[in-house]
């Protein structure tokens, strides 16, 4: 099995197409918590696939101000296409060209298959990974532990006063 | 192992006897096809254990993909406030191809349910809490699609067609009476 970055790591950094004319950088979401979710491939053929589940739970994830990223090695017109289809309300990264980097960055590619793992991240408001997460790839990870996740990083970000974050500043 | 994190309450629609040993909890969706699949099974396994299960229904809508998941579900909830849950529950899974407001309103009218208290519930979003307190639940208990369909609280991963889900529901069974 694999063995994906892990908590306590700082998330390494990287800029991705999120449409076909436009770039997002990690590190430009400083400040907030941020989920990445490497999945293998658009257009599973089923009802309650992961990235459909996430769309759903967006509400709960934004109740702790989470951006929720999700990254397959899919082109941006497919993953355009796959969004538009499934009324996705978050964005979707092509790891594309180089085809994969960004998945091998956090030890999340399956270089058999030439995809992404079911990876989740969580990252805090600073970067850095506080739990991570590789599913079976037939399994559908589900958010429950997005979801303790984050809320432990609320939780301390209550207990420490640090709710406020002083990064806004890009 | 994802175990259901919401307890069992008396403002959960039950079937079958109060004090089962065996529990079988669905999440599902009035408009998704898999669910339509499952509830003719779900009856069959309740048949099967006519004096030891109970059967839970909890509504997870899909609603960015299925557009009327959503009424129907607390359009069953409208039902249910007036003692006709499983009858509206069993109505929606059986006219699933032609599930749209019309038919919802149809039903209703066939379950002789005042037809302006269910169009004010709906527009008001009266159930909409509920329904979506259910699906909050749900998420944190690990359900990860739909049906997904816990036994005495445990996730079950495997199949769910009628041999697999009496064989998981034995094997929990057998699992729980040890313990």
């Amino acid at each position: 099995m694999s063995s994906i970055l892990a908590a306590g790591t700082e998330a390494p950094d990287f800029t991705l197409r999120v449409t076909p004319d436009q770039n997002l950088t990690l590190s430009d979401l400083r400040g907030r918590p941020v989920i990445l979710a490497f999945y293998p491939a658009d257009w599973s053929p089923v009802c309650g696939d992961q990235m459909t589940l996430y769309n759903e739970i967006l509400p709960e994830f934004h109740k702790h101000d989470a951006e929720l990223l999700g990254i397959s090695v899919d082109g941006a017109w497919c993953h355009a296409a796959f969004a538009r289809d499934r009324h996705l309300h978050f964005p979707l990264l092509s790891d594309f060209e180089p085809k994969g980097e960004v998945a091998r960055k956090y030890r999340a590619y399956r270089t058999s298959e030439g995809v992404a793992e079911r990876a989740l991240f969580v990252l805090d408001r600073q970067g850095t990974i506080v739990w991570s997460y590789c599913s079976p790839i037939a399994v559908n990870p589900g958010a429950d532990g997005i979801l303790d996740a984050l809320e432990k990083l609320s939780g301390q970000a209550s207990s420490h006063g640090h709710l406020e974050s002083t990064d806004h500043a890009k | 192992m994802a175990t259901l994190k919401v307890p069992i309450t008396q403002n959960d629609h039950i079937r079958g006897p109060a004090k089962a040993p065996i529990t079988l909890v669905e999440y599902g969706d009035y408009e998704c096809p898999h669910c339509g699949r499952a509830h003719p099974i779900v009856n069959q396994v309740r048949a099967f254990f006519p004096a030891r299960l109970r059967f839970v229904y909890r509504h997870f809508p899909l609603t960015e993909i299925h557009p009327h998941a959503e009424l129907a579900a607390e359009s069953a909830e409208f039902a249910g406030a007036a003692g006709q849950f499983w009858e509206m529950h069993d109505a929606l899974f059986e006219n699933q191809n032609r599930l749209s407001i019309t038919t919802i309103f149809l039903i209703a009218a066939e379950l002789m349910l005042p037809e302006t208290a269910l169009r004010n519930a709906l527009e008001t979003g009266q159930f909409r809490n509920k329904v979506r307190n259910d699906f909050v639940g749900g998420v944190r208990s690990g359900v990860n699609g739909t049906p997904t369909f816990f036994i005495n609280g445990v996730r079950h991963d495997g199949p769910y067609d009628y041999a697999s889900l009496v064989a998981g529901i034995q094997m929990r069974a057998a699992a729980d009476a040890r313990t």
